[in-house]
């Protein structure tokens, strides 16, 4: 039990059961899943739906983090990504025609992935601040995607392109599948090579990595890269299911729902141990949660007040002197059992 | 009991600390009192920095009675027990690398003038507590620009600001030169006869029969008893801490052999004019396969820069290096790593332990870089390695999986050079690879030095502890003012030669 209580997955996973019940509660049909011409329908499955471009780019966030670093800049990307990929679809004779939307779809990923090299280029190079280095692409970005739009939204009617964000694939999601099929990729990657533990040593201690023969301006720069290219990924999702590229409002806030995904999944913002697992639960945290608020009929005015305080609850229940606490509470009465039963008065003891 | 004593200020009884399932200290008792110098001695985990930390509430102990003044204490941390006079150095320097060194001096005792910080008032200050220290630095430099042994220095004086009854020093000796020790020995002195109490922990079995006047054994997390040192002879000493009785000065004897060199052999690093700017003046330094070079100078005197220059750690802006003949440029300690050249570096908080990682990752951490990440080490072969190195140099917990935080200073030393050793090198730098590691540990670990150097292996080996340096190395590179001013046959090197040399006597 204690076991349970202590895995780091616990409080994350108990926070989106609450979250499920409370919809199931207020909705009784809530988990209901049916099948409708081969797909699959119901909450649930739009909950994954939702998903998916956060899941992608807090997968970024998460690596990024693991480096002591954060990435501001992933929300510009998602409307640059968006911006790009709609403006080819554009201005194409047709924008249904399955080499257009490749192109499109590759000229968006290889743009965000250039924008992610020159964060990577700032951090790992120029040594510039993360937050600061990161927050100069967060400004522009979205000017540059304004320039792409010529400061319209884009609307556009691409069957196969909208497949990305609307569409199903052996009855599930096409978005979904996407993001949770890159997401097992990258975790078995970096889990089954060195990755993981070479990025965590970057995270703790630069300098004895540096020292160890860690290259660690490269796998800082590549997962700058890898948070470009996840959040131009998940732009493409999020530009498929509108088929509009709105360059102010495309991805708006995305990178602080990603660093509460991470945060929520218990990796440190401190750098080091990240926790893949984690911040996929935390990304159906956020997702339900958004769910809940339009499930409960929780008012728009008080929605940002009810979202901080689940954050607040789960985040406190993480935080290691919390956990010190309550263990400690927990174990008082067995104590005793403990003391040297020689010793004719132990005076109290109390822990924490 | 024997004579007349006061009243201890600090009483222990029955402490014990868990780290479930650790049981790091169980039933120990403490008494400090005023006017002693009260030696606190074990092997590496043995439980010191534990008790310790139990005492200034770093840890809540699960059992036990901390009276301070013969009222029952229990601290909130280490700023509550400063509050109530009970000052600690902790075994990892902790102080702020970015401010000035009078700044971390004088911290939290700041003199203040109309509500604001009377700054020279502050340097003035500081710079009196450093000269009682024998320290000659700068107090408006900033802490991060000096050596790991001044910055222990800084800490020593910043605990002895203000008013303390109780002083705490966790190994403040352990990178230390004879000089400095002296020094700091002067101050506890005067401090012990004004009536303050100092606990001291050190692994220099000299040191404490120096300077301590009682003496506190632990043993695996229990209590062996308290002894007045003038009446412990250092063998049993020495029986106490390990369980078993062991000769320490004869096992530590390990005669330094050394393989003939042939005639006109390669070298296996040859360096020429290799310098850097505020660091070390151009030095030529020849290494040889299955040879010990020892590096011997003062604090400040260039030794852990040269090792850096020869590594790769720092780069250097003049000279040339070879290895094995070939001309290299040693970039970064990568490129160093490539040509077999590893460095343990003397910082062992800073640029040595990736805390959050395990033994086992700690362990392979090089190994693993060197092969890049693509190509991780088969699980199997982690294992073994892992266990073979656990075993040979007895880190305890003897626990792959253990979180390196979670061990004490001496296995953490220990985890370090096993990641050196892993990798195979051709040549290895030690700085300070005995750095807080217990008699026993250090014989064994000297022994391997020279086993390894038998086997063909090149080492230098930086150590403040001179007859260290002397007992193992083959030839002894003298340095002085950040500039190599001698070269001496190890066998035919006496200590008085080394130290006159080192001093700036003798041939230059
Ligand atoms: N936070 C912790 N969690 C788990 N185990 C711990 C923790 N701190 C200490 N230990 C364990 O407690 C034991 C005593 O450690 P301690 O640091 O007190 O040793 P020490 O006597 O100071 O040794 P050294 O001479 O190497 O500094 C060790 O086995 C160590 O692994
Ligand atoms: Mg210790």
């Amino acid at each position: 039990m204690r076991d349970v209580l202590r895995h780091h997955l616990f409080w994350p996973v108990a926070a989106l059961v609450a979250l499920l019940v409370a919809n199931t509660v207020a909705r009784p049909g809530f988990l209901a899943v049916t099948v409708r011409d081969g797909h699959l329908f119901g909450a649930p499955v739009d909950i994954l739906r939702t998903t998916a471009p956060l899941l992608l780019v807090a997968l970024g966030m998460t690596l990024v983090i693991a480096t002591r670093g954060i990435d501001l800049s992933v929300g510009a990307v998602v409307a640059v990504s968006g911006a790009v990929a709609l403006s080819h679809l554009a201005s194409a004779p047709d924008p249904a025609a399955p080499g257009t939307v490749l192109t499109a779809i590759g000229l968006a990923l290889a743009l965000c992935l250039v924008l992610g090299v020159w964060n990577g280029f700032l951090v790992s190079v120029l040594g510039i601040q993360p937050i600061i280095a990161t927050l100069i692409l967060m400004t522009a970005g979205r000017g540059v995607a304004m320039l792409i739009t010529g400061g319209m939204i884009t609307t556009v009617n691409s069957a196969p392109f909208k497949v990305l964000g609307s569409g199903f694939w052996l009855g599930l999601p096409t978005a979904a599948v996407l993001a949770f099929g890159v997401f097992a990729v990258v975790a078995y990657v970096v889990r089954r090579t060195a990755l993981g533990m070479l990025l965590e040593a970057t995270g703790i201690n630069p300098a004895a990595s540096r020292l160890s023969g860690v290259r660690s301006r490269t796998l800082t720069w590549t997962v700058y890269a890898a948070s470009g290219l996840f959040a131009g990924l998940a732009g493409l999702l999020i530009s498929a299911d509108t088929m509009a590229a709105d360059a102010n409002n495309a991805g708006l806030f995305i990178e602080l729902d990603a660093i509460l995904a991470v945060v929520i999944g218990g990796t440190a913002l401190s750098g080091g141990k990240f926790n893949l697992s984690g911040t996929l639960v935390g990304a159906l945290v956020i997702a339900t949660l958004e769910r809940t608020v339009t499930v409960l009929g929780i008012s728009p005015l008080v929605t940002p007040l009810f979202m901080a305080l689940v954050v607040i609850a789960v985040t406190l229940l993480q935080s290691p002197r919390m956990r010190e606490r309550l263990t400690a509470v927990r174990r008082r009465p067995t104590t005793g059992a403990q003391r040297p039963a020689a010793r004719p008065d132990p005076t109290e003891v109390t822990a924490g | 009991m024997t004579q007349q004593t006061p009243p201890p200020v600090v009483e222990m009884t029955g402490v014990t600390v868990e780290f479930p399932p650790v049981t790091a200290l169980d039933g120990v008792d403490l008494h400090l009192r005023p006017g002693e110098i009260h030696a606190l001695m074990g092997e590496n985990g043995a439980g010191k920095s534990t008790l310790i930390k139990a005492l200034t509430g770093v840890y809540s102990p699960t059992a036990g009675t901390i009276l301070v003044d013969g009222a029952e204490h229990r601290f909130s941390g280490p700023a509550d027990a400063r509050a109530h006079g009970i000052s600690t150095v902790y075994q990892e320097v902790n102080l702020c690398e970015n401010l000035t060194v009078a700044e971390n001096i004088m911290l939290g005792a700041e003199p203040r003038v109309l509500g604001g910080l009377n700054w020279r008032a502050m340097r003035r200050q500081a710079a009196a507590h450093l000269r009682r220290m024998g320290l000659d630095i700068d107090p408006a430099s900033s802490l991060g620009s000096h050596s790991l042994a001044v910055q222990q220095l800084v800490a020593i004086c910043r605990a002895t600001v203000g008013d303390c009854k109780v002083l705490i020093l966790d190994e403040p000796t352990s990178s230390l030169d004879a000089d400095e020790v002296a020094h700091l020995f002067a101050v506890m002195r005067s401090l012990r006869d004004e009536g303050v109490a100092i606990l001291f922990v050190s692994h220099f079995l000299d040191q404490v029969y120096e300077v301590s006047d009682r003496m506190t054994v632990l043993r695996n997390g229990g209590l062996v008893g308290e002894f007045v040192t003038a009446d412990l002879p250092a063998a049993e000493l020495v029986q106490h801490m390990i369980g078993r009785s062991m000769d320490v000065l004869e096992a530590a004897e390990e005669a330094a052999e050394r393989a003939e060199r042939p005639a006109g052999a390669t070298p296996l690093l040859q360096v020429v004019g290799l310098g850097r700017k505020g660091s070390v003046q151009p030095f030529d330094l020849d290494l040889y396969e299955g040879e010990v070079v020892g590096l011997a100078g003062l604090l400040g005197s260039g030794r852990t820069e040269l090792a850096r220059l020869l590594t790769g750690a720092d780069r250097a802006d003049v000279g040339q290096a070879r290895v094995s003949g070939r001309p290299t440029r040693l970039r970064n300690p990568r490129v160093a790593m490539g040509h077999g050249i590893a460095y343990t570096s003397e910082d062992r908080k800073g640029e040595g332990v990736v805390d959050g990682l395990t033994v086992r990752e700690n362990i392979v951490l090089a190994l693993q870089a060197e092969r890049g990440w693509m190509r991780p080490l088969p699980r199997r072969q982690v294992d073994e390695l892992v266990a073979g190195y656990i075993e040979r140099l007895g880190i305890r917990p003897a626990d792959p999986e253990a979180l390196l935080r979670n061990l004490s200073g001496g296995n953490q030393q220990k985890v370090l050079l096993a990641r050196w050793l892993a990798t195979a090198p051709r040549l290895l730098v030690l700085d300070e690879p005995t750095r807080g590691i217990d008699v026993g540990a250090k014989a064994e670990i000297q022994k391997l030095v020279a086993e390894l150097a038998a086997d063909g292996m090149s080492v230098v080996f930086i150590s403040a502890e001179l007859e260290e340096v002397l007992r193992i190395s083959h030839r002894i590179a003298v340095l002085r003012d950040r500039r190599k001013v001698a070269e001496i046959d190890g066998d035919g090197a006496s200590m008085d030669r080394v130290v006159d040399l080192i001093a700036g006597g003798g041939a230059a």
